[in-house]
C-alpha cells in the first residue's frame, strides 16, 4: 500500500513538473526586436530566442559581458557569461561584419538587475555566422569627382583674387 | 506701405551668407583629418566633395555679392535664417553620400536637427557608420549649439557692429562680455574647456566599462558634444542605453544640465561669484520646474508600476526627464516604450518638461527658464495690484545677474515668444494628427521638435510622410531661431513680392 502512495506521489510530482513547463513558454523561432519591443509586456520573464549580428565593442564587466545584437531592426542588449563572449571574434562597425549569434535566454522588459533596461539573459549562446572584415575600395566617381571640383575651387579662387587686383 | 528691397540690400546678404558659407566649408575639414586618421577612403572623399562644394559656393558668394557695408538689423536677421537653411543642405551633402540616408530630404532633416541641437535623427544602419560621418553628425551639434552664426563671428568677423545684429538673429540677446565678438569667443573657450574635460570622463568611464579605448574616447568627444550642446545623436542605434551603465548615466547628467545653464552664469561661476547659482531667476525656475515635473512623471511611472525601483525610476524616468527639460534627448529606453509601456500621465510630464527647456543663451531650445521666471513674477505682481489698495505702489523684481525691475516691456515679450511656442507646439500637433497619428503623441513629437529635443515616441521613422518631415524640419529651424528672424525673413519675401 506504501509503495502505491509513493507511486502516486511521485506520478503527481512528475505531472506538476511537466504543468511547469508547459506554463513556461518558451518561444523556439527567433522573435524580432521590433516585436519584443513593441509586446514587450507578454514577452516578460519569458524564455525566447533571438539572432542578430553584433555591433560595437563587447563590454566585459567581470564574469559577465554586455554585447549590443542588431537584427536589421533594432539592436537589443544582451547580458551573457564571459565564456560566451569569449568566442566572439568580430563585431559590427563600419570596416566589419560582427558574428552572427543565436541567442537563447529571457527576455527582460524592465530587468530589475540592470536599472529597468530592456534586455535579454542569454541561457545559451550559439555561433550562427562569422563576421569579417570589409576591405573598403576607393569609390573611382567620388576621387574624379573630387578632382574635378578641386580644380573648378582653383580656378574660381584664382579668379576671385585676379579681380581684386 | 511695404517698400521693395534694394539690390544693395541683396548683395550685402548675401557677402555675409557667402563669408558664413566659407566658415562652414572649413569646418568640414575636421572630418576630412579624422578620415584620414581612421584611414576611412570613401569617407574621406565625401567631406572632401562637401568642403569643395561649400567652399566655392563661399567664394562664389563673396565675389559676386562683394561689399564693404556692414548689416542693419534687417539684413543681420535674414543672413541668420538663410544661414541655417543653407547650412542645412550644404551640410547634408557629406552624409548623404555615404548611403546610409534613403532620401536627400531625409539627410536634410538630420543635418537640420544637428544644427538646431535636436536629435531626431532618420540614419539608416547607424551601427555601420564611419568615424568620420558620425563625429560630423556631432560636430554639427557642437557648431549649433555654440549657433552657427558665432563660429563665422569668432573666426572672421572682427568687432564689425553688423556682428550683434547677426547674434541677436541667432536667438542670443545677452552679452557676457562688452563685445560681441568677445562674447562668441568666450562662448567657445568654456565649450572647448568643457569638452576636453568632459571627453576625459566619458573616455574612462568608457574603459572602465569594458569599451576600447579609441571607442570609448570617440564616443565620449561625440556624446560630450551632443550633451553639452542638449542635441541628444549618439554614435550607436541604441543611445545611451548602449552604454548600460550608471556612472556613464550619471556623468551625462551632468553635462546637459551644464549645457543647460545660461553663458553668463558660467562666466561669473568661472569668475568665482558662485553665489549666482542659487540667487539666479533662471536656476531656481529650472530646479523648482524639473522637480514640478519628475514628480509628475514619476506618479504616472508608479501608476503603470513598470519601475518599480527607486533606482530603475531614477535611470529610466529622472533621466528621460533631464534628458527632455534639458533639451537634449538621450535616451536609455527605446522609442516605442514611451507609448506601449509609459502611460499618458508620464507622457504629460515629459511632454511639460520638452516645452519649458532651459536658460537663455545657453545651447537649449523651448520656452526657457527666464521667461517662464518672468511670466510667473508678473502674474505675482498683478495678483498683488488686485489684492493690495489701489494706491498702493507695487515693485517686482527678479535676479538675473543683477537685480533686474520687472517692466511690462519684458513681460509683453516673454509672453509672446511663450505664445509663439505653443502655438508651434500645437501646429505640429494637428499637423501629425491630419497623418493620422494619435494627439498625444503627435504632440509629443511635436513638442520634441519645435522644443529642440529629440526625445521620439516612435513617430519620426522614414516611413513618416515627407510633409511631417518637412513640417519637424520647419519647427526645428524656427523653434531654435525663437521666431523673430524668420518672422523678419518672412516679411522680406513678402516685401519682395508686394514691395514697391
Amino acid at each position: 500500500m506504501s509503495i502505491k502512495i509513493k507511486n502516486f506521489v511521485f506520478l503527481f510530482i512528475i505531472l506538476l513538473f511537466v504543468f511547469w513547463i508547459l506554463n513556461l513558454t518558451c518561444y523556439a523561432q527567433p522573435v524580432s526586436s521590433t516585436d519584443l519591443i513593441k509586446h514587450a509586456n507578454s514577452y516578460d520573464g519569458k524564455m525566447m530566442v533571438y539572432e542578430g549580428e553584433v555591433i560595437g565593442d563587447v563590454m566585459r564587466r567581470g564574469d559577465f559581458a554586455w554585447v549590443n545584437v542588431s537584427d536589421g531592426q533594432n539592436a537589443m542588449s544582451i547580458w551573457m557569461k564571459s565564456v560566451f563572449a569569449d568566442e566572439i571574434k568580430y563585431m559590427g562597425s563600419y570596416k566589419s561584419i560582427g558574428d552572427g549569434l543565436e541567442i537563447t535566454g529571457i527576455f527582460n522588459r524592465a530587468c530589475p538587475e540592470h536599472g529597468g533596461d530592456l534586455d535579454i539573459h542569454a541561457q545559451v549562446v550559439r555561433k550562427i555566422g562569422s563576421g569579417r572584415l570589409l576591405n573598403e575600395r576607393p569609390n573611382i566617381d567620388k576621387k574624379n569627382l573630387a578632382i574635378i571640383l578641386l580644380g573648378l575651387l582653383g580656378l574660381i579662387w584664382i579668379l576671385s583674387l585676379l579681380k581684386r587686383k | 506701405m511695404i517698400l521693395k528691397p534694394r539690390l544693395e540690400d541683396i548683395k550685402i546678404i548675401g557677402y555675409y551668407l557667402g563669408r558664413i558659407i566659407i566658415g562652414l566649408g572649413l569646418t568640414m575639414l575636421i572630418p576630412v583629418i579624422v578620415g584620414i586618421g581612421f584611414k576611412e577612403i570613401n569617407p574621406t572623399l565625401d567631406f572632401l566633395i562637401a568642403t569643395e562644394i561649400t567652399l566655392i559656393f563661399g567664394l562664389l558668394f563673396t565675389r559676386l555679392f562683394y561689399t564693404e557695408k556692414d548689416l542693419n538689423w534687417m539684413q543681420g536677421m535674414i543672413v541668420v535664417s538663410l544661414t541655417w537653411l543653407v547650412a542645412m543642405v550644404l551640410g547634408a551633402i557629406p552624409l548623404y553620400l555615404s548611403g546610409h540616408w534613403k532620401s536627400f530630404l531625409d539627410t536634410c532633416f538630420d543635418t537640420m536637427s544637428g544644427f538646431a541641437t535636436t536629435g531626431l535623427t532618420l540614419v539608416q544602419n547607424l551601427d555601420h557608420l564611419s568615424y568620420t560621418h558620425n563625429l560630423w553628425r556631432h560636430l554639427i551639434m557642437f557648431i549649433g549649439g555654440q549657433g552657427i552664426v558665432i563660429v563665422a563671428l569668432s573666426l572672421f568677423v572682427k568687432g564689425a557692429s553688423g556682428a550683434f545684429k547677426m547674434y541677436v538673429g541667432e536667438a542670443r540677446d545677452e552679452r557676457i562680455l562688452p563685445n560681441v565678438v568677445q562674447t562668441s569667443r568666450f562662448i567657445w573657450l568654456v565649450s572647448i574647456v568643457y569638452l576636453v574635460l568632459g571627453t576625459l570622463a566619458l573616455g574612462v568611464v568608457g574603459i572602465l566599462d569594458g569599451m576600447k579605448p579609441v571607442n570609448s574616447f570617440f564616443h565620449g568627444a561625440c556624446i560630450f558634444m551632443a550633451a553639452f550642446d542638449t542635441g541628444g545623436f549618439a554614435p550607436q542605434s541604441q543611445n545611451i542605453l548602449y552604454y548600460h551603465s550608471f556612472v556613464y548615466e550619471i556623468v551625462t547628467i551632468t553635462i546637459m544640465i551644464l549645457g543647460a545653464i545660461n553663458f553668463k552664469l558660467h562666466y561669473h561661476i568661472w569668475m568665482g561669484n558662485r553665489r549666482e547659482i542659487r540667487k539666479n531667476i533662471e536656476t531656481i525656475t529650472l530646479f523648482i520646474a524639473i522637480m514640478i515635473t519628475f514628480v509628475i512623471t514619476a506618479v504616472g511611472l508608479a501608476q503603470t508600476g513598470i519601475y518599480p525601483r527607486a533606482i530603475m525610476l531614477f535611470r529610466k524616468g529622472f533621466y528621460q526627464l533631464v534628458s527632455g527639460h534639458t533639451g537634449t534627448g538621450f535616451q536609455t529606453i527605446y522609442a516605442t516604450q514611451f507609448i506601449n509601456d509609459w502611460n499618458h500621465l508620464a507622457l504629460f510630464g515629459i511632454i511639460c518638461a520638452m516645452a519649458l527647456g532651459g536658460a537663455v543663451c545657453s545651447t537649449t531650445g523651448a520656452i526657457k527658464m527666464l521667461r517662464i521666471g518672468i511670466i510667473f513674477k508678473a502674474l505675482l505682481e498683478d495678483t498683488k495690484r488686485i489684492i493690495l489698495p489701489e494706491g498702493a505702489i507695487i515693485v517686482q523684481k527678479f535676479h538675473h545677474i543683477k537685480e533686474v525691475f520687472l517692466e511690462d516691456k519684458a513681460a509683453r515679450a516673454a509672453l509672446m515668444i511663450t505664445l509663439c511656442y505653443l502655438v508651434l507646439y500645437i501646429l505640429g500637433a494637428i499637423i501629425g494628427m491630419f497623418f493620422g497619428y494619435p494627439f498625444l503623441e503627435s504632440l509629443f513629437e511635436s513638442t520634441s521638435a519645435a522644443a529642440n529635443v529629440g526625445l521620439s515616441c516612435g513617430i519620426t521613422a522614414v516611413s513618416m510622410p515627407a510633409a511631417l518631415k518637412l513640417t519637424y524640419i520647419f519647427q526645428m529651424w524656427a523653434g531654435r531661431l525663437e521666431f523673430m528672424s524668420i518672422f523678419v525673413l518672412i516679411g522680406f519675401f513678402v516685401a519682395i513680392i508686394k514691395g514697391k
